[in-house]
C-alpha cells in the first residue's frame, strides 16, 4: 500500500477513535463547543488529506459535514437530529475508510442521501424526520462498529469488503504502533548507558582471570550487543521516507514550469538513523527542487540539444562502509558557469581576476556561498537565495560532505555523504602526552608505526613529514595541537587522518584499542574548543575527550595560513575540490622545481634584458604602456644581464606585475596538495607535483610588492589622503592577518586590541574614515562599541564594518540597531575588502 | 517574598578561604569527585570532566573562575577535594571547592546587597552576602556564575 495512504489511514483511525469517545458526550451535551471543535477539526483535517490523495467520495462527504459543523460553531443550535446526521456521517466515514484499507482506493458508493440532508440541514431547512436513518448507536470504542444501524444502503452495497476489511483493519493495527520518539530517544540513552556498563564489567573480568562470572558475563554482553542492535533498528528508517514527497512535488513542478520531469529512485530501503534522516530530509528536497527548476530544461530546448523531451532526475542511495551515499543527478544543461561567475561577482565573493584563475568546479562550488542563486527572477521554487548555504551547513552538521560534479550541456550531481548514525560511532583510543584521546575510525585511514625502519619522520624545517607510498604525508603532533608538551619525538604512531579531500597523519604516543564508545555532547564550557567534537566514557569509567579531526584539520590549515597571510588570492577553505589544475613548473634561484597554478598567470613573457630598467632599487619594464614593476622570487635570482628574460606576467585589478625566473620548464596536470606549509615568506607550501617535491610559489606575497608602491603613486597623483581605517580586535592573529591586507588595498591602518582602545583612538585626535570591528571581544564587544560611538561627537557617523565568526540573522538585526554598516565574516578577505571599498566611497561622496 | 520571617536554606562551603553559598534548591548534590579528564585548551577555570554515575559532569575550579587566591600556595592546577553538583540548562556541572559546610537556614531580609567595592568579577556573580557570627556568607548565583561561554570564547 502506498505509504501515504498506510499513514492516513493510521492517523485518521486514531483520531476517530479518540473523537469516538467525545461522540458519546456529543449525544447529551451537543452544544459543548469543545467537543463540537474537535470533531469539526477531526472532519476538517480529513477532508484536506482527502483532496491530496484524490479520495473524492471522502472529500465530498466531510465537505458537507464541514459546511454543517461550521454553522454549529458559528451559533445555529444543534437539535438532536443534527447529531443522529452527524454520527452517521462518521459512521460512513469509517465504512470508507475501512474499504481503502481492504481495496487500496475507495469503495463504489452513493453518498447523496448524507451530503443532501447536511446541505439541506446548513442551510437551515427543516428536514424531515422520517428520512433520517435510525439513530447511530453509541459506537463501539474500537470505532469497527460495521453493523451499526447506521449502515445504510449504499453501505450494503460495499458489505462483502468491508467485513474483509474489518480483519485487515485488526492485523493493520497489531503489526505496528506508534511510539513517540522520545521513547525511542530514551530507549538509545538507555542503552547507551547499558553498553557502556557492560564494558566497564568486561574491563573488571579482564583483571581476574579466573571469575565466576565471566560466562554470565559473556552472554549478558551478547545480550546487550543484541538489545542495542534492536533499538538501533527501532530508529533505523527506509531512506525511502524522506522522498515520499518527491514524486509529488517533482510532478507539480513539471506542471509548473511546462517541462517534462520525471523522477527515478533507486535505493529507496536504504536504513539510516532517523536523526539523520531528519536532517537530511529538507537538503534532499531542496536538491531536488533545484534540478527541477535550474538543472532540467524546457522540452523544446532539449529536444534542439538531441537530447530525449523529457528530463531525468535520479536519486540513488547506497550504503558504503559506515556511510551512506545519496546521489541527486540531472540530464539537464549544466550548471551555468557564466551566470555563477557573474553572480559571484556581484555579490562581491571574488573579483574578475579570481574567477578567472577558477577551475569550473571551483566556480560551480560558489552556489554553496551564502545568499547565493542565480535565478534571475524569484519564483516560488526556488531562487529565494536561501537554500545551498543551508543544504551545506545542514549537511555538514551531521558530520557529512556535499560534492558537486556539473557538465555543461550534460546535468548536474549532487553527491551527499553523512554517516548512518549519531549515537553509537567506532572510535580508535589513543595516548598523547598522558592523556587519552577517541578517534572516529569513520576518518582512520590507517595506522602507521613510526621511528626507525620504513616510515620514518622527516623534516623539513620544522615541519615533520611522512613519506607514505607516493605521498608526503604532513604531520601534526596531537601533544603540539592540545599544548600538552612538544612534540619532538621521531617515533609513536602516526594515525592517517581523511578530512574531506585532504590526507595528514596525527602523530600520537600511544594506541591501545577502538571501541563502540556513545558519543555525548560536549558540555557548553567546552564547545568553543575546535578540536573535540564530544565526549565519551570508556569502558573503565573514565570519560575522554572525542577528537573531531574536521577542527585538527583546521589546525592544520591554520599553519599554513599563517604563512600566506598577504595572500588575497587563495582559496584557503577550497580543500574539497577534488579536480586536477594546470601548474606552470618553472626554476628560478635553487634547483629545486616551483610552481604556481597557471590559472594565476595571464601571460608568459620573454622580455629584452635591455628593456629593463632600474630605478630606486626597483626593477621595471614597459609592458602595455605601463610601467611594470619587476619582482624576483627570491634574492638567488638574478635578472640575466643580456638576452632575453622569463616572467611571468600576473594581473589582479588591471594592474600587473611580472616575476622573474630562470627557465621555464612545464607545464603539468596534477592535483594541488599543499601537503606541507612553507616557511618562508612567497612560499605557501610544498607539493609533489609528478614525483619531484616543487615548491609552491604564493603569488600573494609578491603582489602587494609590487602594488603598495603603486597605490602610493596614484594616491599622490589624486592629491587624496589614503583612507584611514581602524581595526579593533582582541586577537593579536586576525590583527596581524587583516592589516596587511587592508594595507594591500592602499588603506592606511590602525589597530588596536580592544573596544577601550578603539575608542581612546578615536578621541585622540587621528582621524579615520572607518572602524573594522570584530563583534565578539571580551568586556566591551562590537556591539558596546558602536553604541558608545553613536554617543561621541565626530564620529558619530563614521562607517562600521563588523567581523563576526558567526553571522546569524540575529545579530545581523542587532547590529543594524546599533548601526553597523555591514558585515563581513572574519576569513571573506575579499568581501572585507569591498566592503571598506564601498564604505568609504561613501565617506567620499559625502565629503 | 518579601516575608520578613521567610527563610532560605543554603549550603555553605569554602574555597580559598571564603564563605559561599548556593541556594540548597539549585544544589544536586554533593560528592569526592574522582578521575577528572583535563580538557587541553579548556580555560584554567574547567578542571576537566568526570563520569558521575553515568553522567558527564563538567568540574569547574571555582577559585580560577573568581579569580581567588588559592590560601594554601598549592599549585592553582591542584584539584580541590569537594564538588558540589548542579545542573543548568541540561548539564552537569560540579564546582570544585575545599570544604562543604552545613546547610544554614538564614532569613532573606538579612540578605543584604553586595558593597560597592566588591571585586567587579565576584560582584557579577554574587547575590548579597549575609553576616554571620564571625565571618560572612557571600552568596552565589548559580546561572551567573557559569555563564561566562562568552568569556572563554573570547579568551
Amino acid at each position: 500500500m502506498d505509504e501515504l495512504l498506510r499513514d492516513f489511514l493510521t492517523e485518521t483511525g486514531e483520531s476517530l477513535d479518540r473523537v469516538d469517545a467525545e461522540l458519546v458526550r456529543f449525544e447529551q451535551e451537543p452544544n459543548n463547543g469543545q467537543i463540537l471543535s474537535n470533531i469539526f477539526r477531526l472532519v476538517h483535517t480529513i477532508k484536506g488529506t482527502c483532496g491530496f490523495l484524490a479520495l473524492s467520495r471522502l472529500e465530498r462527504l466531510t465537505h458537507a459535514a464541514e459546511t454543517l459543523m461550521g454553522r454549529f460553531r458559528d451559533g445555529m443550535p444543534v437539535t438532536a437530529d443534527a447529531v443522529t446526521l452527524i454520527l452517521s456521517t462518521l459512521d460512513r466515514v469509517k465504512s470508507i475508510l475501512d474499504g481503502i484499507e481492504t481495496l487500496e482506493h475507495e469503495p463504489e458508493g452513493d453518498d447523496s442521501d448524507l451530503i443532501g440532508r447536511l446541505g439541506a440541514m446548513a442551510r437551515g431547512e427543516q428536514v424531515p424526520r422520517e428520512q433520517m436513518p435510525p439513530p447511530a448507536a453509541a459506537p463501539s470504542p474500537g470505532g469497527k462498529d460495521l453493523n451499526s444501524p447506521a449502515a445504510d444502503a449504499a453501505e450494503k452495497r460495499a458489505e462483502a469488503p468491508e467485513k474483509a476489511a474489518s480483519e485487515a483493519a485488526d492485523k493493520l493495527a497489531n503489526h505496528s504502533i506508534r511510539v513517540s520518539v522520545d521513547t525511542l530517544d530514551y530507549l538509545m540513552t538507555t542503552v547507551s548507558e547499558l553498553v557502556l556498563t557492560r564494558n566497564q564489567l568486561l574491563e573488571i573480568v579482564r583483571r581476574h582471570e579466573d571469575s565466576d562470572f565471566k560466562v554470565p558475563l559473556q552472554r549478558l554482553s551478547n545480550v546487550t550487543a543484541e538489545l542495542q542492535e534492536g533499538v538501533m533498528k527501532t530508529r533505523m528508517q527506509p531512506i525511502g521516507n524522506a522522498w515520499q514527497k518527491l514524486p509529488r512535488i517533482v510532478r507539480d513542478l513539471s506542471a509548473e514550469l511546462g517541462k517534462s520531469i520525471e523522477l527515478e529512485m533507486h535505493g529507496a530501503e536504504t536504513e539510516l538513523d532517523r536523526q539523520v534522516l531528519e536532517l537530511v530530509k529538507d537538503p534532499l528536497t531542496h536538491l531536488v527542487r533545484n534540478c527541477a527548476d535550474h538543472g532540467i530544461e524546457r522540452p523544446a530546448e532539449r529536444v534542439a540539444a538531441g537530447k530525449p523531451q523529457h528530463g531525468t532526475i535520479r536519486l540513488t542511495a547506497c550504503h558504503q562502509g559506515g556511510h551512506i551515499i545519496i546521489e541527486i543527478a540531472d540530464d539537464g544543461r549544466g550548471l551555468d558557469t557564466a551566470r555563477i561567475k557573474a553572480k559571484a561577482l556581484d555579490l562581491g565573493l571574488a573579483t574578475e581576476a579570481d574567477l578567472a584563475a577558477k577551475s569550473a568546479a571551483e566556480i560551480c562550488n560558489f552556489i554553496f556561498a551564502p545568499g547565493f542563486s542565480t535565478a534571475s527572477e524569484v519564483t516560488s521554487i526556488s531562487g529565494r537565495g536561501v537554500g545551498m548555504d543551508v543544504v551545506r551547513s545542514n549537511i555538514e552538521q551531521i558530520g557529512g560532505t556535499v560534492d558537486l560534479k556539473s557538465a555543461s550541456g550534460k546535468g548536474a550531481a549532487f553527491t551527499i555523504k553523512i554517516p548512518l548514525t549519531l549515537a553509537i560511532v567506532s572510535a580508535l583510543i589513543v595516548e598523547a602526552g598522558g592523556e587519552r584521546f577517541a578517534i572516529p575510525q569513520l576518518s582512520v585511514l590507517e595506522l602507521v608505526r613510526a621511528g626507525g625502519g620504513e616510515h620514518r619522520i622527516e623534516r623539513i624545517k620544522d615541519t615533520p613529514v611522512l613519506r607514505l607510498r607516493n605521498t608526503l604525508l604532513p604531520l601534526l603532533y596531537l601533544k603540539e595541537i592540545l599544548r600538552l608538551g612538544d612534540g619532538g619525538s621521531d617515533d609513536g604512531f602516526v594515525v592517517v587522518t581523511q578530512v574531506g579531500n585532504q590526507i595528514f597523519g596525527i602523530v600520537v604516543d600511544g594506541v591501545f584499542h577502538t571501541e563502540e564508545i556513545v558519543i555525548k555532547p560536549m558540555s557548553s564550557k567546552l564547545r568553543h574548543i575546535p578540536v573535540f567534537s564530544g565526549t565519551t566514557i570508556l569502558g573503565d569509567g573514565s570519560v575522554i575527550m572525542i577528537l573531531d579531526p574536521n577542527g585538527v584539520a583546521q589546525s592544520l590549515g591554520r599553519a599554513a595560513q599563517a604563512q600566506a597571510e598577504a595572500n588575497t588570492r587563495r582559496e584557503d577553505e577550497d580543500t574539497a575540490s577534488e579536480d586536477t589544475v594546470s601548474l606552470l613548473v618553472f626554476r628560478a634561484g635553487s634547483q629545486r622545481p616551483k610552481a604556481v597554478p597557471l590559472s594565476l598567470v595571464t601571460r608568459l613573457e620573454e622580455i629584452d634584458c635591455q628593456r629593463i630598467e632600474i630605478s630606486d632599487g626597483r626593477c621595471l619594464v614597459q609592458y602595455r604602456e605601463q610601467l611594470m614593476p619587476l619582482l624576483r622570487v627570491d634574492d638567488e635570482t638574478g635578472l640575466k644581464k643580456e638576452g632575453s628574460q622569463p616572467i611571468l606576467v600576473f594581473s589582479d585589478r588591471g594592474r600587473s606585475m611580472g616575476l622573474a625566473v630562470d627557465e621555464i620548464i612545464d607545464i603539468v596536470e596534477d592535483k594541488l596538495d599543499i601537503e606541507v606549509a612553507g616557511h618562508r615568506p612567497g612560499v605557501l607550501g610544498y607539493a609533489v607535483v609528478k614525483g619531484n617535491t616543487t615548491e609552491i610559489i604564493d603569488v600573494g606575497h609578491f603582489l602587494p610588492q609590487a602594488f603598495a608602491d603603486w597605490f602610493r603613486r596614484r594616491d599622490s597623483a589624486a592629491g587624496r589622503r589614503a583612507h584611514t581605517v581602524l581595526l579593533v580586535d582582541d586577537s593579536a592573529f586576525f590583527r596581524d592577518m587583516l592589516a596587511p591586507l587592508i594595507k594591500a588595498a592602499g588603506y592606511h591602518v590602525v589597530t588596536v586590541g580592544s573596544a577601550a582602545g578603539a575608542l581612546e583612538a578615536l578621541q585622540s585626535g587621528t582621524q579615520f574614515d572607518l572602524v573594522v570591528t570584530d563583534i565578539e571581544m571580551p568586556d566591551m564587544d562590537g556591539f558596546a562599541l558602536a553604541e558608545a560611538m553613536r554617543g561621541m561627537p565626530k564620529v558619530s557617523d563614521l562607517p562600521i564594518i563588523a567581523l563576526s565568526a558567526m553571522v546569524s540573522s540575529e545579530t545581523i538585526e542587532r547590529g543594524r540597531a546599533v548601526g553597523f554598516h555591514d558585515f563581513v565574516a572574519k576569513f571573506d578577505r575579499a568581501g572585507l575588502i569591498a566592503a571598506i571599498k564601498e564604505q568609504s566611497a561613501d565617506v567620499n561622496e559625502a565629503a | 517574598m518579601n516575608d520578613n520571617a521567610k527563610l532560605s536554606e543554603y549550603v555553605t562551603f569554602t574555597t580559598a578561604g571564603q564563605l559561599f553559598g548556593l541556594p540548597i534548591g539549585r544544589v544536586q548534590d554533593v560528592f569526592k569527585p574522582s578521575r577528572i579528564t583535563r580538557v587541553p585548551l579548556a580555560g584554567p577555570e574547567i578542571a576537566g570532566v568526570l563520569n558521575l554515575r553515568g553522567r558527564i559532569v563538567t568540574a569547574i575550579r571555582l577559585s580560577n573562575r573568581l579569580d581567588l587566591e588559592s590560601t594554601d600556595g598549592d599549585n592553582p592546577q591542584k584539584n580541590p577535594p569537594m564538588a558540589i553538583g548542579i545542573e543548568c540548562g541540561a548539564e552537569s556541572f560540579g564546582l570544585l571547592v575545599d570544604v562543604v559546610g552545613e546547610v544554614l537556614k538564614l532569613p532573606e531580609a538579612e540578605l543584604e546587597a553586595n558593597p560597592i567595592n566588591l571585586d567587579r568579577k565576584l560582584a557579577r556573580v554574587s547575590d548579597g552576602v549575609f553576616r554571620l557570627d564571625g565571618q560572612l556568607l557571600v552568596v552565589l548565583d548559580v546561572d551567573r556564575v557559569l555563564d561566562f561561554g562568552a568569556e572563554a570564547v573570547a579568551a
